[in-house]
C-alpha cells in the first residue's frame, strides 16, 4: 500500500489534533491494557456484525417460513419453536425487539435451528467449518509460500525476463475469476485427465469410514485452486519489498564484501521479507474465505462456504447470521495476528502498542 | 479507531502504477488508455446489438463445438455463445459501471466526513470501514442480495455497499494532507462554510485520485458481480450475464462441453484485465512522482 500514501504518516496524522473531551477519551482508552481493548473491540465488532446481518436477513422479502426448502425441519419442530421462528424472522414486531430476543438467545449459545440442515446452527457451522478448515489451511499456507518465493525471485531479478513473467502472471491471476479457475481445474484434472474426483469431500455413498487418504485426495484440487487466489497479492508486495531491500545500503555493502547474490538474498533479504509477507497473509484471510465460498460451490465441497450459498438460496435465515458471525470471527483473528506481527517487525509500533491494537 | 489495522495492504498493491519508461511516455500511455477504453466500448455496444441473438434458441444447432459459424460454439438450446458472451459482458460492464460509481461516491462522501468532520466522525468512519472489511466480501454480498430478495438491485446495492472502504481510506489520507494548506485556512478565516470548503476547495483537489480509484473499482465490481450471479444470487437466469452463462456451463463440464466455460470466462478475464490496466495507466498519469521513484 506504500504507493497510496497511507503509511505511518497517515497513522500519525490524527493524533496530532487530540484535544478537549475527545482527546481525554482517547487517552483514557489508550491507558486500558491492550488485551482488554482488543476484547472490547472484538465484542463491539461482533455486536455490529450480528446486528447488521440480522437487520439484512430480517429485512429480506424472502420468508423462511414460506420458503419451502425447510419443510422437513419445519414439520418436525415443536409448535413453540415454530412460533419463535415466525416471530423472529417474519414481519412481526419491531426490528430492535426481535434482535434483542435473538441476542439474548445467542448469548446463551442458542443461535437457532438451521431450517435447511435440520440441526442447531452452532453444530452446522461447527461441522462445516471443520470440513473447510483443511481446505482453508492448505490454501492459506500454499498461497503464502508460493507468493513469497515468487516475490523474492522477481524482486531479486528485477527487470529481468523472469521478473516480467512473474509480474504478468500475477496481474493475470488477480484478474481471473476464482470460480472460473475452479471450473477449468475441474474440467482439466478431474474430467479430462481423471486424476482427481469430480467433487464432494468423500466418495459418493461412502459412510463414515472414509480414509484420510481419500479425504485428502478430494481436497487437493479445491485447495490448490483456492491457494492461487492469494498468490498475486503476496508476490507483488514481496517483490516491492525485495526491490527496496536490494537497493539498500547494507545490501550494497554486502555485495562489496564479495557476497554472492544468493547469499545476499538469503542472509540479508529473507529476514526482512518474511514478516511483512506473513503479516499480509494473515490480513488476507478474508479473501481466502471469500474464495472458498466460490471454490466449494464449484467442487460441491461440503464446507462453510457452500453452506452459506445453500442458506442464502434456501432462505435459511438463522444459519446465514451464524455463518456471517463465524467468518467475521476468523477474519478478526487474522487481522489480530497481522497487527501483532507489525509489532514484531517494527519496534516503533511495539513501543506504542496502543497503535497496534487501537 | 483503527487507522492502524489499515496497514493491511489488501488489494491495493495489485494496481502498481505502470512504469512510464517502459510504456514509452505519457503520450503512449494516453493512447493505450484510449484504445483500451474503445475496445470496452465496442464490447458494450456489440452486446446490446446482439442482445436478441443471444437469447434466440435453435435446437437444430444445439451443443455444437466451436466452428467458423459459431466461433464460441453453441449451448444446449442452440444459442450462439459468442453472442451470449458479448451480451453477457455488456450486461456486466453496465452493472459494474453503476455499482462502481455508486460505491466511489459513498467512498468520497465518507472520506470527506472522516477528514473534515472532527475526531468523532473520523472514528465512526474508521469503525464503519472495519465493520465492512470484517466480513468477507462474498458473504456480505450474499447477505445484501438476500436482504433485497436477490436480482439485479441486490447485486448493485451489494457491490456499492462493499467496495468503498479501500478508496475511502486513500481519499481520507489525501484530504488529511490537504487540510493544513494555507488556502483552506484562508477560506476558513473568511467565514466560508465547511460544506462549501469541502465541495469547492477539496473535492476538485482529490478528483484525480477519485477518478483513478473509480476506474480501479470497475474490475472488482465486475468480478464480484459475475461471482455472485454465478452463485445464484445475482442477475436472473433469463438475462445473458457471464455469471449466468458460467453457472449453466457447470452442468455440462462432465459432458465435455468445454467451450461453454472457457470462452465466456476468458472474455470476462480480458475485460477485467483491460480495466485494471487502464486504471494503472491512469494512475501513472495522475501521480508521475510515484512512478519515477
Amino acid at each position: 500500500m506504500s504507493h497510496l500514501g497511507t503509511g505511518p504518516k497517515y497513522a500519525a496524522a490524527p493524533s496530532a489534533a487530540v484535544s478537549g473531551a475527545a482527546g481525554a477519551l482517547v487517552r483514557a482508552w489508550r491507558r486500558i491494557p491492550w488485551p482488554v481493548r482488543t476484547l472490547v473491540r472484538f465484542v463491539l465488532l461482533m455486536l455490529a456484525v450480528s446486528f447488521v446481518t440480522f437487520a439484512l436477513v430480517a429485512a429480506s422479502p424472502i420468508d423462511p417460513v414460506q420458503a419451502n426448502v425447510g419443510q422437513t425441519a419445519y414439520l418436525t419442530m415443536s409448535p413453540e419453536r415454530r412460533a419463535a421462528l415466525a416471530e423472529r424472522w417474519g414481519a412481526g414486531e419491531g426490528l430492535l425487539e426481535r434482535y434483542g430476543a435473538w441476542l439474548a438467545d445467542a448469548l446463551r449459545g442458542d443461535f437457532g435451528e438451521s431450517l435447511r440442515f435440520n440441526a442447531p446452527v452452532v453444530s452446522v457451522v461447527g461441522e462445516r467449518l471443520a470440513s473447510s478448515a483443511l481446505l482453508l489451511a492448505v490454501a492459506w499456507l500454499l498461497s503464502g509460500v508460493i507468493g513469497f518465493v515468487l516475490g523474492v525471485v522477481a524482486g531479486a531479478r528485477r527487470g529481468s525476463r523472469l521478473d516480467r513473467a512473474i509480474c504478468g502472471w500475477c496481474y493475470l491471476l488477480s484478474a481471473t475469476p476464482t470460480f472460473w479457475l475452479a471450473m477449468l481445474a475441474l474440467m482439466l484434472f478431474a474430467v479430462y485427465l481423471g486424476w482427481f474426483p469430480v467433487g464432494f469431500a468423500t466418495p459418493i455413498g461412502a459412510g463414515a469410514e472414509v480414509s484420510l487418504a481419500e479425504r485428502l485426495h478430494h481436497a487437493v484440487l479445491p485447495a490448490l485452486t483456492l491457494s492461487l487466489t492469494g498468490v498475486a497479492n503476496v508476490a507483488l508486495h514481496t517483490r516491492e519489498k525485495t526491490c527496496e531491500v536490494m537497493a539498500s545500503d547494507y545490501v550494497r555493502f554486502a555485495r562489496l564484501r564479495g557476497e554472492s547474490e544468493l547469499s545476499v538474498v538469503l542472509r540479508h533479504g529473507l529476514r526482512n521479507l518474511v514478516l511483512p509477507a506473513l503479516t499480509l497473509e494473515c490480513a488476507q484471510v478474508s479473501e481466502i474465505i471469500g474464495g472458498s465460498v466460490l471454490v466449494e460451490q464449484v467442487f460441491s465441497y461440503p464446507g462453510l462456504g457452500q453452506a452459506a450459498v445453500t442458506a442464502g438460496l434456501g432462505g435459511d435465515a438463522p444459519l446465514l447470521v451464524g455463518i456471517a458471525l463465524a467468518t467475521a470471527t476468523i477474519v478478526f483473528a487474522g487481522n489480530l495476528v497481522a497487527n501483532l506481527l507489525y509489532g514484531v517487525i517494527d519496534p516503533r509500533m511495539r513501543k506504542g502498542v496502543a497503535h497496534v491494537g487501537a | 479507531m483503527s487507522a492502524h489495522s489499515s496497514h493491511t495492504p489488501a488489494a491495493a498493491v495489485l494496481h502498481r502504477p505502470v512504469p512510464l519508461g517502459r510504456a514509452g511516455g505519457r503520450r503512449a500511455l494516453l493512447a493505450w488508455i484510449v484504445v483500451a477504453a474503445l475496445a470496452l466500448l465496442a464490447v458494450a455496444i456489440a452486446g446490446v446489438v446482439l442482445g436478441t441473438r443471444a437469447v434466440t434458441a435453435d435446437f437444430s444447432q444445439a451443443n455444437l463445438a466451436p466452428s467458423l459459424v459459431h466461433p464460441f460454439g453453441t449451448d444446449w438450446m442452440g444459442r450462439d455463445m459468442l453472442a451470449r458472451t458479448l451480451a453477457g459482458l455488456s450486461t456486466s460492464l453496465g452493472v459494474g459501471l453503476v455499482a462502481a460509481v455508486a460505491s466511489s461516491l459513498i467512498a468520497l462522501a465518507l472520506a470527506l466526513i472522516a477528514a473534515l468532520g472532527g475526531r468523532a466522525a473520523d472514528a465512526a468512519v474508521s469503525w464503519l470501514i472495519d465493520l465492512v472489511m470484517g466480513i468477507p466480501h462474498i458473504v456480505l454480498l450474499v447477505l445484501v442480495s438476500y436482504a433485497l430478495g436477490r436480482g439485479a438491485t441486490g447485486v448493485l446495492a451489494g457491490i456499492a455497499l462493499t467496495h468503498w472502504p479501500s478508496l475511502a481510506r486513500v481519499l481520507r489520507a489525501e484530504i488529511l494532507q490537504l487540510r493544513s494548506a494555507p488556502y483552506l485556512a484562508a477560506s476558513e478565516a473568511l467565514g466560508v462554510s465547511r460544506v462549501r470548503i469541502a465541495l469547492v476547495h477539496i473535492v476538485p483537489h482529490v478528483l484525480p485520485q477519485y477518478l483513478v480509484g473509480l476506474v480501479l473499482l470497475f474490475p472488482h465490481a465486475i468480478l464480484h458481480e459475475a461471482s455472485i450471479t454465478f452463485l445464484g444470487f445475482g442477475l436472473s437466469p433469463e438475462q445473458p450475464a457471464i455469471g449466468v452463462i458460467l453457472s449453466e456451463a457447470m452442468g455440462y463440464l462432465t459432458a465435455g462441453a468445454w467451450w461453454l466455460a472457457v470462452f465466456p470466462g476468458l472474455a470476462l478475464l480480458a475485460a477485467v484485465l483491460l480495466f485494471d490496466r487502464i486504471g494503472s495507466a491512469l494512475r501513472s498519469l495522475v501521480t508521475p512522482e510515484e512512478v519515477q521513484r
